[in-house]
């Protein structure tokens, strides 16, 4: 049987106990702070234009914008919280703790709402709900009713709309979150506390859920990081969140430093955040101290007759929702334009989609390794600080980021172009900006919070003796971590690079904005076919992104099925 | 000597692989080439370039970029390949010209295929086309023939407007042209009847307010003239035919003052590398071949005053442009803007 140990973690500041020789590591320290500035570019941007504003929008904004448009953000927050914890949780434990007709299938296929983009997935719904979709018509003619007076139905266009299609996508967070340690000791504490007498339904709220707690903060603190950025889908549904009066305060109101004021505003939403995780997860800490003795764990409880029923039609509701429906609805289109399946322009776009979207995963795997790898060599606050702020990039609106990317990259562009100009005699051009790196860049800082979570992840679960084990046999700190750690983070690491790499293919906004001549991933060539006011145009596309994410998606779930899992 | 291992791995790879990613920079200054910067969908442009490139051997490089162009443009500063910035909307062109990122063209060409009324004083910016702002209204349940901008906040329409967000460009562009012929105040009256008459919170596209007329939501809509053209020449789409039956296209004051237009327009970028070929380019849009494929390709307006309109188009009727120049109603719009936030319009009805 494993066991867990429920302890502090270590203060910040004091040496551990027992470490006599206090190493130092400036080069690491110099090298993981550089990586961090260059991280916190874009946001020191967006801050700086922030400042630079006058304040003149503000006593419009405090008054007519701002209460309403946080009050939505808010709610919109809270709902998704609760559709995607709830579906989240309650899948993991279903698919782990019980046996049930296709359960094996059902836990990699949970996974797959995360390849649909919620621009698309929100698009999809409004057409799937709308009066003449297919639902709305097959109850009309089951009814008989004529016009949309004659009956009720719930407006997908809203905010609980908005929360439906979000909570949809974006539960799989916290289903992998969830699922992982529920794997790794949810049943065998369950087993302890059955023997001392609770029913399931205590053992789940009284032992699972505060086990897991840490996990599912975690993976809602993506959840709710993904809402707040979103503005494909809230425009689309109508649904006025904070990201949304950023677009009006810039677009409409020409106030670039207005909007940014804005993006300040959600930052502090992100902190808040932030800090309710690192709450969650100081209070408990939890290792499986010995991983390899779970193969004796007892079997999975057996359901059957009616029971297994409704296992699988509560597994199979969030697949259907957050998969079938956009499917479906594309699908449809899709059959219509079957020979843009051969334009050579998809092909294009799918290569130039993987070769990004692989070394954004690349980079930003890097640089959380770096990151993670510095704060616990360091020890120190500063430290810590910087790689938190580092990773909240990724609640800002896409485009603000790039906004504030392009603008810093394209000064140092300039800058140096005028170096070279001076001493050297010729042109270096737009470097940076004028190239896909640009790019790559963006995407990997937007990105950096889902390779940082799911290293952090790994790394915690990993017991902490055996790094002290191996430093106390007089391997150095890097040493330990390059021959003992890091093979053993390699799950966390494939995690990491795969979420990334799903979400690179699937970005859209700071694509569009820093994308050199003629350079089309598969988001941006959806939106250029469907930039003639048709969406249905980019239908064919957005199944090649769906398809695209598939199988990375697919692989998200294999390395736990099949050892522990299977 | 291993000390250092593990983050110079990581960093290598991390090198290795930024490096990869780096496709080179597409040459801006080649010779023979117009770099064009758009925020109007490739589609939509391809032909005109196409043509443009038959006529002239110049070939074109298109950036398709919606939100943040003037801003990337301005970003780029001096080294920016930007040659001719194409975008839609009255309000944007000014934005372009307010970020510095345009120089003024005297072209005699140029001038005389485009009225007055549709340029910048200064030649910062140009229109190359223009589309209604129109009524959507239901053949089924709205008898009249006429209608003005001002009637949609009679109380006679409760419970039977839909329109998309209010802050949609061109909606701002409509509630500013209010604002210049009203004045502020007349304006927000105007709006919060707007408001109480609407059938449901404002969402969707333009299209989605035909699709709702068809479907019985409500019995006006407010959307662009092309959309109707697009949607009744869908062929993939058949359904949107329908949707583009159950409505017939009401041209707004008609009778007075005429019918709010909006423009897509054309600019100098100020650093231009192909200054030369960007003023052909220019030269073309505003010409009698790319007026025509406008047309017919996007049942659009041709701004030259000898371009056809497409016969679909024709179809709707005789529109009767506001003379009023863009210009001034584009200084209303950050006051519109602020106005439909004030009034809540984009909350709908009940609030």
């Amino acid at each position: 049987m494993s066991s867990f140990t429920l302890r502090e973690p270590p203060p910040v500041h004091a040496p551990r106990a027992g470490r006599t020789r206090r190493q130092r590591h400036p080069l690491t320290l110099a090298v993981a702070t550089l990586v961090a500035i260059v991280v916190l570019l874009p946001i020191a941007t967006v801050i700086i234009i922030a400042l630079s504003g006058t304040g003149a929008d503000w006593p419009h904004l405090a008054r007519y914008v701002l209460p309403q448009s946080l009050l939505t953000t808010v709610v919109l927050l809270f709902l998704v919280a609760l559709g995607s914890g709830v579906t989240g949780v309650g899948c993991a434990w279903l698919v782990v703790a019980y046996d049930f007709p296709l359960r094996r299938t059902f836990a990699w296929a949970l996974v797959l709402p995360l390849a649909v983009p919620p621009y698309l997935s929100a698009y999809a719904y409004g057409e799937f709900f709308h009066y003449v979709g297919p639902v709305q018509t097959a109850l009309r003619a089951l009814f008989g009713f004529e016009r949309s007076t004659d009956y009720w139905f719930p407006e997908i266009r809203s905010t609980p709309g908005a929360a439906i299609v979000m909570s949809s996508v974006t539960f799989p967070y916290v289903y992998l979150t969830a699922r992982v340690v529920f794997i790794m000791q949810g049943r065998n504490i369950a087993d302890v506390a059955r023997t001392l007498g609770a029913g399931p339904a205590r053992v789940f709220r009284r032992v699972l859920v505060p086990v897991a707690r840490p996990a599912i903060v975690a993976g809602l603190a993506l959840v709710l990081m993904e809402t707040l950025n979103d503005i494909g889908a809230v425009e689309f549904l109508g649904v006025r969140t904070l990201t949304l009066s950023v677009y009006s305060t810039w677009l409409n109101r020409g106030s670039l430093e207005g909007a940014a004021q804005i993006a300040i505003v959600m930052l502090f939403f992100v902190l808040g955040l932030l800090f309710a995780e690192q709450a969650a997860r100081r209070k408990q800490r939890f290792h499986s101290a010995r991983a390899t003795q779970m193969k004796a764990r007892p079997p999975r409880i057996p359901l059957s007759g009616w029971r297994a029923a409704a296992a699988c039609a509560i597994a199979t509701f969030p697949v259907l929702a957050g998969f079938g429906i956009p499917l479906a609805v594309f699908g449809r289109y899709a059959l219509n334009r079957l020979h843009q399946f051969a334009e050579p322009a998809l092909g294009e776009a799918l290569a130039t989609s993987v070769v990004i979207a692989f070394a954004t995963a690349m980079l930003a795997v890097g640089v959380a390794l770096l990151l993670l790898y510095a704060v616990q060599v360091a020890r120190s606050s500063m430290m810590h600080l910087l790689v938190r702020f580092a990773t909240i990039g990724y609640a800002l609106p896409g485009t603000i980021l790039g906004l504030g990317l392009m603008i810093s990259l394209a000064r140092f562009d300039n800058f140096f172009d005028a170096l070279a100009r001076d001493y050297a005699g010729f042109s270096t051009g737009l470097l940076l900006t004028g190239s896909a790196t640009a790019v790559v860049l963006a995407c990997s800082i937007r990105f950096l919070a889902l390779a940082e979570g799911a290293i952090r992840a790994g790394m915690e679960k990993l017991p902490p003796n055996l790094d002290e084990a191996a430093r106390s046999l007089g391997r150095s700190a890097p040493r330990s971590a390059a021959t003992v750690l890091l093979p053993l983070l390699q799950p966390a690491i494939l995690t990491a690079a795969i979420l990334v790499f799903v979400d690179t293919v699937k970005e859209l906004s700071a694509t569009i904005l820093l994308r050199p001549f003629g350079f089309n991933t598969l988001a941006t060539y959806v939106y250029e076919n469907a930039s003639r006011g048709a969406p249905e145009e980019g239908a064919v596309a957005a199944l090649v992104i769906i398809a695209t994410s598939i199988v990375p998606v697919i692989l998200l779930s294999r390395p736990l099925m099949r050892d522990r899992d299977a | 000597m291993f000390a250092n291992t593990f983050h110079l791995k990581t960093g290598l790879a991390a090198l290795a692989v930024s490096a990869a990613a780096v496709l080179p920079p597409v040459s801006a200054q080649a010779q023979d080439v117009v770099n064009v910067y758009s925020s109007r969908q490739p589609f939509l442009i391809e032909p005109l370039l196409d043509a443009f490139t038959e006529e002239t051997g110049i070939e074109t490089e298109v950036l398709f970029l919606r939100e943040g162009l003037e801003d990337r443009v301005a970003a780029e500063g001096e080294n920016s390949p930007a040659d001719v910035i194409l975008t839609v909307d009255i309000g944007r062109l000014i934005n372009t010209k307010e970020a510095g990122v345009t120089q003024a063209v005297e072209n005699d060409e140029i001038n005389a295929n485009i009225p007055e009324q549709y340029r910048d004083p200064e030649g910062h910016w140009f229109g190359v086309t223009t589309r209604g702002r129109v009524i959507y209204a239901s053949k089924d349940r709205v008898e009249q023939d006429t209608i003005t901008y001002e009637e949609l906040a009679d109380p006679k329409w409760k419970g039977r407007i839909c329109t998309r967000s209010g802050q949609a460009m061109y909606n701002i562009a409509l509630f500013a042209s209010m604002i210049a012929h009203h004045g502020e105040e007349e304006a927000e009256e105007w709006m919060k009847g707007l408001k109480a008459n609407l059938a449901r919170k404002p969402d969707g596209n333009d299209r989605a307010q035909a699709q709702a007329i068809y479907a019985g939501e409500c019995d006006l809509g407010i959307g662009n003239t092309y959309y109707v053209g697009l949607m009744m020449n869908n062929e993939e789409e058949p359904e949107q035919k329908d949707w583009a039956d159950a409505i017939k296209v009401l041209f707004p004051n008609s009778e007075d003052r005429g019918t709010h237009v909006n423009i897509s327009g054309m600019a100098l970028a100020k650093h231009a590398p192909n200054q030369e070929n960007a003023l052909k380019l220019m030269e073309f849009l505003s010409g009698p071949e790319a007026q025509a494929i406008y047309a017919e390709r996007n049942f659009e307006y041709p701004v030259h005053p000898d371009g056809e309109v497409s016969e679909t188009v024709q179809s709707f009727g005789e529109i009767k442009p506001d003379t009023l120049s863009l210009d001034e109603v584009a200084k209303h719009r950050k006051a519109a803007s602020e106005m439909v936030d004030r009034v809540g319009l984009d909350d709908g009805p009940e609030s």
